[in-house]
């Protein structure tokens, strides 16, 4: 099985602070694979350091052999990564329909763009009621399906999920999960998933990385890492 | 009622050069959050530009084009120059920025070009089949030329993806960037269309108003007036309030007020939107539910 994206001693800093202290992680083609921790353990500001988004990086990022480090946030859009930020991301003042546009920015070009939207509305049938409202109004639920779905217009080989269901009712939290499991399959589009829900997340990962205060401590399938003491009394509640 | 009319018309014709200023104003203040307020000094020395093309001998839509392209690199180039090294600067600074901005313009036009009033023609010619009694050719002209800019922006903002990323990087410069939108290239492009826009209301003021470094001191008023009526952050609005403000400023100088204090009705206005509805006419108000 090849990584699609290999990380290999990744740190980061905002300023003066460091969050990351050199992480390992692979992204295995086709896969999902799921970044585990508790609030503050750096989950976010790895998915930004794979974007080089905000925070300071050094260490490596290989998207399929290409280096990543040191190239500007617009370049790895355009190479691939789509990103479903922290908080949603979602372009307020402009409409349903103008976000998923904006999605294909990436791609350069709008050719099956139509066919593109289509395919998100299928996924997401709320989407095509709401698509000339402006995005603001749209509920929280709506707006993290609009994120996804912008993220897929530009027809990402990884894409990163920051938190999915923050913020989010149960069933809609349920709902979002079981449509990403369809679009990991469907789209064959691998999936780097941060969650502070692990039960969700093992759920839907084929592999997991725990992280804590900046380091990886447990890796692993995500079957040995559901049966796993550590992760099941701190994580799981069990 | 002849006069009356004869006022009104009049008024729609310097409200469209105010509608263009204005629109310009509203350009960069989308993007940026920024009033420009060299945009006046900008235009001015655009038609300063413009007359030397014009001197040289080309013939005035090629002038009227090369000034347009020359304005937009110069105005662009503002951009990359001044204000991006400003991003993370705090509001005031980049105020002073743009009055330093204004300064250099104005004193600039006057060293190169000097102070006389100099006449500039207009493309219209007088004995046109639009001219009427009730509006020369140049009105006509300057109304359709405005109207024919803002379609065309319209049209750019509404239809083309560049135009789609430009709203985007205004609104969203991070979610922008995740999408692959170089957020400084747009915010370059919008200076630089606020720069043409300006050059083009310059060439349509300077036949009625003469060509001189003090040419758009009060125009920049009337447009800031008018912008704020139809409200900051909307191109149609400031349009709407360009015109507006044009009618108003021409029909209370002739019956209100008298020409000497044409001006303050303007500094009226900006001051009674402020206080009674900040975010204009048509000033939208961006819904967000959390």
């Amino acid at each position: 099985m090849t990584a699609l994206l290999q990380v290999r001693g990744l740190h980061a800093r905002y300023g003066n602070t460091r969050v990351l202290h050199g992480i390992d992680l692979d992204v295995a083609e086709g896969r999902v694979t799921a970044l585990l921790g508790a609030n503050g353990a750096g989950k976010t500001t790895t998915l930004r350091a794979l974007c080089q988004f905000m925070a300071q990086t050094s260490g490596s990022i290989q998207l399929a052999g290409q280096e990543l480090v040191g190239r500007s946030t617009e370049q790895i859009a355009r190479l691939g990564v789509g990103h479903v930020p922290d908080g949603r991301g979602t372009f307020m003042g402009l409409s349903t329909e103008e976000n998923l546009r904006l999605g294909a920015y990436s791609r350069g070009s709008r050719e099956g763009m139509a066919q593109d939207m289509e395919r998100i509305y299928g996924y997401f049938p709320r989407l095509r009621e709401r698509a000339s409202q402006q995005a603001g109004t749209l509920s929280g639920g709506e707006q993290q399906m609009l994120a996804i779905g912008r993220a897929l217009m530009g027809r990402p080989r990884l894409l990163l999920l920051d938190e999915p269901s923050f913020g989010l009712a149960p069933l809609v939290v349920k709902d979002i999960f079981s449509i990403m499991r369809r679009i990991n399959q469907e789209e064959k589009v691998s999936i780097l998933l941060v969650e502070q829900n692990a039960r969700l997340a093992l759920e839907l990962a084929d592999t997991a990385y725990l992280l804590e205060t900046g380091r990886v401590v447990l890796s692993g399938p995500s079957d040995d890492m559901k049966r796993n003491d550590a992760v099941r009394r701190a994580y799981l509640g069990e | 009622m002849n006069e009356f009319l004869h006022q009104l018309l009049a008024g729609l014709a310097t409200g469209g050069i105010y509608a263009s200023v204005a629109l310009a104003l509203v350009m960069i203040y989308q993007a940026t959050h920024h009033i420009n307020f060299a945009q006046g000094e900008m235009a001015m020395f655009s038609t300063f530009i413009a007359w030397m093309f014009i001197q040289a001998g080309l013939p005035y839509w090629l002038a009227f084009a090369a000034t347009v392209v020359v304005s937009f690199v110069l105005a662009a180039g503002i951009e990359f120059v001044v204000i991006r090294p400003m991003h993370r600067a705090p509001e005031l600074s980049v105020v002073v920025v743009f009055i330093g901005l204004l300064v250099i313009f104005h004193s600039l036009a006057g060293w190169i070009f000097g102070y006389t009033i100099k006449p500039f023609p207009s493309p219209f010619p007088a004995d046109a089949w639009f001219a009427s009694p009730l509006m020369s050719a140049h009105e006509v002209g300057a109304i359709v030329v405005a109207l024919l800019m803002v379609a065309m922006l319209f049209a750019f903002f509404r239809f083309t993806p560049l135009g789609l990323a430009m709203r985007a990087a205004a609104q969203n410069p991070a979610s922008s960037r995740l999408v692959g939108i170089r957020v400084g290239r747009m915010l370059m492009l919008g200076w630089g269309l606020a720069g043409a826009i300006g050059a083009v209301a310059g060439m349509m003021v300077a036949p009625v108003v003469f060509l001189d470094p003090h040419m758009m001191t009060g125009v920049l008023l009337y447009a800031f007036a008018g912008a704020l009526i139809g409200g900051i952050d909307n191109p149609v609005g400031a349009v709407l309030g360009g015109f507006l403000v044009g009618v108003l400023e021409n029909l209370m100088g002739t019956y209100v007020v008298g020409t000497e204090l044409k001006l303050s009705v303007a500094l009226a206005l900006i001051v009674g939107v402020l206080i009674v509805k900040p975010s204009g006419l048509l000033g939208k108000k961006i819904v967000t539910r959390v």
